[in-house]
């Protein structure tokens, strides 16, 4: 176990953990931020995507030790209300059934959006291939995707 | 309008609890309701201070926000939006101020509590309705009361009561004395045509908590004291844990006990939900998910074999060796088949195959409970809480009123959460260790002790007579577990001679219902080879499927057809016309296919390209017979998800096995659909035909895969058979 300072939304929050355990569990057990999903633990389906300095991560597969003072953004501190553009659109274009892999999906599509703020297809299937969504919901995620570009 | 008597189902509409005050409860569950802290949802109005139960259904805030229980499992068909829409619209409530909260387990209250056959919005239709109107009607009756005017002079709108003098009156404000009243014996419904609310588009009620990431699902559930618990099931199907050495998982941070359990022990009686190839479990039991994955690891388990861990191939060949077996009784014969085969100008003969699949809802399995000395607290993501309780209180031998089962929200079921071995796993482990537990599934574990969906295999064989009509269709399916052949669905009734022949496979691979269960396999291989037969005949494939119909229409073959052929065919020319079937392609390869099955009607148009051997598909056209649409944005949203979800499993998923051994664990070497393989655009349409509403959350999916091959056929002159249709080479066939 050792102590690790997290910059977490915004915040700093002191953890004790051992050095090994992924970013993940870290927000889910220690930070009671569970809006980051497990979905398979080895970095292939993206339900548990944040962003690190900016940059879509998968938070299963990134140890806290290699976190460093890296500043962390969750689903919980995209926006303080859930109207970050991507977020709108989301409750727009009505994207969720089941919802799980929502958080995930919507943290891959703020990442490229912040950096290529209009995507194109291409651009939106190579940010977003590797966000699985077992609902199905790829026409919808896309159409929000387009439709928070050209809100912001 | 309709009038109905109250009886049917009154116990959900006498008030439960007579507090004092009359129908007053307290309380708000944030975490089972649409609405957060702050929420603006409500149109800007507060909570209320003052609840009043109306029924099972509702209870109405005395400043007017509606509360509506959602009853079924929320697993990702929407319904927690739908079923509350139509108690809305007969209540006649603004959806602006109505928060919907899942309902938890309650057999009293309640018909039917399940997620599965697409059934919800079917089986609940009038009682949904019911429990608005008779609310309603207290409503009108309390403000009658007030003004001391005839009940005969009012009229609702928008979450008001008018009086024909011109004054109104909210809800909110009759409510406290609308509880106090007793159920009318008789309340009128809506006529369809004056719906205002169903079928108006509305987005789901859990959208908002959704994109914040707000805990709402099973594995998001945290309690004081409350410990994470892992198993470790056998590595192979038929192999069960003997010993375990776990001194070094035991020293490890954070864990608390490492055990064995058997989650059916011998003598306790087991009903249809009770599947799991692997009732004994190691289990582990720590403070933090990552410390107990970690310790899972360090376990030193010797197993034993109890029955002949089986190879993929092994059932391959003996699925193929029984297709050619006939069977000692039909499933369904219909005239002198073997006569219309040797009489025949033309026979067109086809095999298809279909692996095993996994379920892999997102959310992996996961229960929470708390069992102390007589009770059990069970929370979390079930298609079948009832059943669970069934289990629960056999195992635990608890009496079921001891034993509460809630809902969260579900990541996905697709059947899996059907079988709720995961639940009664937990509630055996929580009695264990005498404390609250979290049972979490690893991605792995999910993948590897599933219900599956079986190999199937089917053998298709159709006679033409010289002038190319249908006079024989023998129809042979087989496979583990179960055949996926439906005797009575379409074409039968639409064939002279008919012949089905069932055989199944015994196997220690445990099976479930999967998405559309069957009817998920059999579409594929029908309607592909519908396709082929309509070629052979030289017939366009809609007019050819048209013609059959119109056959089962006016002279139906046999009594016992599973279909409205009017119906189906009313889908198949819909989706003629909409896609413009006979005009231009833009270049695109075409195919068609249309299914029935859990009493909704789909027909399908794939337009593709192929690209290196790969389809590239354009568009997808649906039209779909459901009755009357609930929610127009929900029920298209389920088409899609069909259509993606179908495309997906009939290209690329496979479960194998290796002497018992699954050779897929985790999403690296399982694939599912990504993004850029879906579909570029799917429309949808719908029949309207005012028929009370039938579900969308699987008849979607069946029909698609064979669009999807006859399409390609067209594109590549290669028929597919085999699934996953990935496997096949399609690069050094091509033609375009
Ligand atoms: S849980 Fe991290 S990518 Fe799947
Ligand atoms: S919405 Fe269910 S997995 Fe994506």
């Amino acid at each position: 176990m050792a102590t690790f300072k997290l910059h977490v939304n915004g915040k700093t929050r002191e953890v004790d953990v051992s050095p090994d355990t992924p970013l993940l569990w870290v927000l889910r057990d220690s930070l009671d931020l569970a809006g980051t999903k497990y979905g398979c633990g080895i970095a292939q389906c993206g339900a548990c995507t944040v962003h690190l300095n900016g940059e879509a991560v998968r938070s299963c597969a990134l140890p806290i030790s290699a976190v460093a003072d890296g500043k962390v953004v969750t689903i919980e501190g995209l926006s303080e209300k859930g109207d970050h553009p991507v977020q709108k659109a989301w409750e727009e274009a009505d994207v969720m059934q089941c919802g799980y892999c929502q958080s995930g999906q919507i943290m891959s599509a703020a990442a490229l959006l912040k950096k290529n703020p209009a995507p194109s297809d291409e651009e939106i299937f190579t940010a977003m291939n590797g966000n699985i969504c077992r609902c199905g919901t790829y026409m919808r995620i896309r159409e929000a995707i387009k439709k928070a570009s050209a809100m912001s | 309008m309709e009038i109905i008597k109250t009886h049917y189902n009154r116990r959900s509409f006498i008030k439960v609890s007579a507090t004092a005050g009359g129908g007053l409860v307290v309380g708000f569950n944030w975490l089972m309701s649409s609405c957060s802290p702050g929420d603006e949802k409500l149109g800007g109005l507060a909570l209320p201070d003052n609840w009043f139960d109306i029924n099972a259904y509702l209870k109405i805030g005395n400043n007017g926000v509606v509360t509506i229980y959602s009853q079924n499992p929320e697993i990702g068909q929407n319904v927690k939006t739908a079923m509350p829409m139509i108690v809305a619209e007969e209540l006649d409530v603004d959806w602006g101020k109505v928060i919907v909260e899942q309902a938890p387990l309650n057999s009293e209250k309640f018909n039917r509590q399940v997620a599965g056959g697409s059934q919800s919005i079917r089986q609940e239709w009038k009682a949904l309705r019911t429990a608005g109107a008779t609310a309603r009607r207290m409503l009108m009756e309390a403000a009658a009361q007030q003004w001391n005017v005839p009940v005969t002079e009012l009229t609702t709108e928008n979450s008001t009561i008018k009086h024909s003098s011109g004054k109104s009156i909210g809800y909110g404000e009759v409510a406290s004395l609308a509880a106090t009243l007793e159920m009318p014996e008789e309340i009128e419904l809506k006529d369809p045509k004056d719906f205002k609310l169903i079928g108006r588009p509305t987005k789901n009620v859990d959208g908002k908590k959704v994109i914040k990431g707000e805990p709402i699902f099973g594995l998001d559930i945290k309690r004081d004291g409350m410990l994470i618990a892992m198993v470790v099931h056998a590595p192979a199907f038929g192999m069960r844990p003997k010993s375990v050495a776990d001194s070094e998982a035991r020293t490890m941070p954070g864990i608390k006990d490492v055990f064995i359990i058997n989650s059916f022990p011998e003598g306790v009686e087991r009903q249809w939900a009770d599947v799991s190839a692997f009732p004994e479990l190691v289990v582990v039991v720590g403070t933090s998910t990552w410390e107990v994955m970690k310790a899972k690891k360090a376990l030193k388990v010797e197993w034993e074999t109890t029955s002949k861990p089986m190879n993929t191939d092994e059932y391959d060949q003996a699925l193929s060796a029984l297709l050619d077996k006939k069977a000692e009784t039909p499933a369904r014969k219909d005239g002198n088949p073997d006569e219309a085969f040797k009489k025949a100008a033309k026979v067109v003969e086809r095999t298809y195959s279909a692996p095993f699949l996994a379920h892999n809802t997102m959310e992996p399995m996961n229960f929470f409970a708390h069992v102390t000395a007589d009770r059990a607290e069970l929370v979390g993501p079930i298609q079948t809480p009832a059943a669970l309780r069934t289990s629960v209180s056999r195992v635990l031998n608890l009496p079921e009123e001891n034993v509460t089962v809630d809902m969260t929200r579900q990541g996905g079921g697709f059947g899996r959460r059907l079988y709720g071995n995961f639940g009664v796993e937990a509630a055996v482990i929580s009695k264990r260790v005498n404390a609250p537990v979290k049972l979490v599934y690893t991605r792995e574990d999910d993948m590897t002790q599933g219900t599956y969906r079986p190999a199937y295999k089917v053998k298709y064989s159709a006679a033409l007579d010289k002038d190319n009509n249908l006079i024989g269709l023998k129809i042979r399916g087989v496979g583990i577990l179960e055949s996926p052949v439906f005797a009575n669905r379409f074409p039968a009734g639409a064939v002279d001679n008919y012949l089905v022949e069932n055989h199944s496979l015994e196997s220690n691979i445990t099976i479930g219902a999967w998405r559309a269960p069957r009817s998920n396999f059999i579409a594929v291989a029908e309607q592909s080879f519908l396709d082929e037969v309509a070629e052979a005949a030289g017939k366009d494939p809609i007019d050819f499927r048209l013609e059959l119909l119109e056959r089962a229409t006016t002279k139906p073959v046999g009594e016992r057809n599973d279909y409205d052929p009017a119906r189906y065919a009313g889908v198949l020319k819909l989706i003629r016309e909409k896609s413009g079937w006979n005009g231009q392609k833009n270049g695109l390869s075409r195919g068609v296919s249309a299914y029935f099955c859990h009493n909704s009607y789909v027909a399908q148009v794939v337009d593709l390209e192929m690209k290196d051997g790969k389809p590239l598909i354009q568009k997808v056209w649906c039209a779909a017979d459901c009755g009357i649409v609930v929610n127009p944005e929900g029920a298209i949203n389920q088409i899609e998800g069909c259509v993606v979800d179908g495309i997906g499993h009939a290209m690329y998923s496979a479960m194998t096995f290796k002497e018992g051994v699954p050779d897929q664990s985790n999403f690296h070497n399982y694939k599912l659909i990504r993004n850029s393989e879906a579909p570029r655009e799917i429309e949808c349409f719908f029949v309207e035909n005012g028929i009370d509403p039938t579900g969308l959350g699987e008849p979607g999916l069946p029909p698609i895969g064979a669009a999807l091959a006859n399409a390609i056929y067209s594109a590549t002159g290669k028929r597919l058979t085999t699934q996953p249709f990935a496997q096949t080479d399609l690069v050094n066939i091509e033609r375009m």
